[in-house]
């Protein structure tokens, strides 16, 4: 674990927020960062698949978050799911769809209380964990 | 006729970077082929075997999706903005 990385704890606060609505689903979303690269805004988009242990984000919600995201001037920085009943690390089926090489993988695991968020990069199904901390 | 292709992050590596494309085609497989002529190793990350669409790879022409349109044989115009959306999926299990 050697790349820090931060994140202003309000969009952590909107993550978690997010996984646990949808809980016992899996929840999932986008998070944007502006033009400097801070994380600035949290995109949840819905899961199609509604499933505890698997999700799969709208194509349709996926899509107009992409473009509310260039038409801001923001960049995709990271990508978000939640873990309901387990730990929060990648899965083999996170690491083998992971598609998003540049991209931050959020993970929240709600099984523990208080719930933990981690963060990934995951780049040719090398897995990296980042140390992340929630800033004010 | 040409139209405007928008790269997705992951595959920019295989279009120098690029991230809009002006591409060739009447409908999106004939856009398809000549994105791989100019930038090859695209096609296969975008298309199987059998040259149909990868399940995890959607398309959109302007709006729509084109699998509720005619899929890969989805005509387009001049002016149309073809966008490669590769899905965000995953999961505990
Ligand atoms: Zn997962």
């Amino acid at each position: 674990m050697n790349e820090e990385v931060t994140l202003p704890a309000v969009l952590g606060e909107e993550i978690l927020a997010h996984c646990r609505a949808v809980r016992p689903e899996e929840g999932c979303g986008l998070v944007a960062a502006d033009a400097s690269g801070r994380p600035v805004a949290v995109i949840p988009i819905a899961n199609a698949l509604h499933s505890p242990v698997r999700y799969q984000m709208d194509t349709r919600e996926q899509f107009d978050a992409m473009k509310r995201i260039r038409r801001e001037g923001w960049s995709l920085w990271g990508i978000f799911h939640s873990h309901p009943h387990s730990e929060p690390s990648p899965s083999p089926t996170d690491i083998r769809l992971a598609y998003y090489p540049e991209c931050y993988y959020l993970i929240v695991g709600l099984s523990t209380d208080p719930p933990k968020l981690r963060c990934f990069t995951m780049v040719d199904g090398r897995v990296s964990e980042a140390a992340l901390t929630l800033v004010p | 006729m040409a139209v405007t292709v928008r790269i997705p992050t992951p595959l920019r590596k295989l279009t120098g970077n690029q991230s809009e494309i002006r591409e060739e085609g009447g409908t999106i497989r004939e856009v398809l082929k000549n994105l791989e002529v100019h930038y090859p190793g695209i096609g296969e990350r975008l298309t199987d075997e059998s040259g149909e669409l990868r399940r995890f790879i959607n398309i959109y022409v302007n709006e729509e999706d084109i699998r509720f349109q005619d899929g890969l044989d989805t005509k387009i115009k001049l002016g149309d903005e073809v966008s490669i959306i590769p899905a965000i999926a995953g999961g505990a299990e």
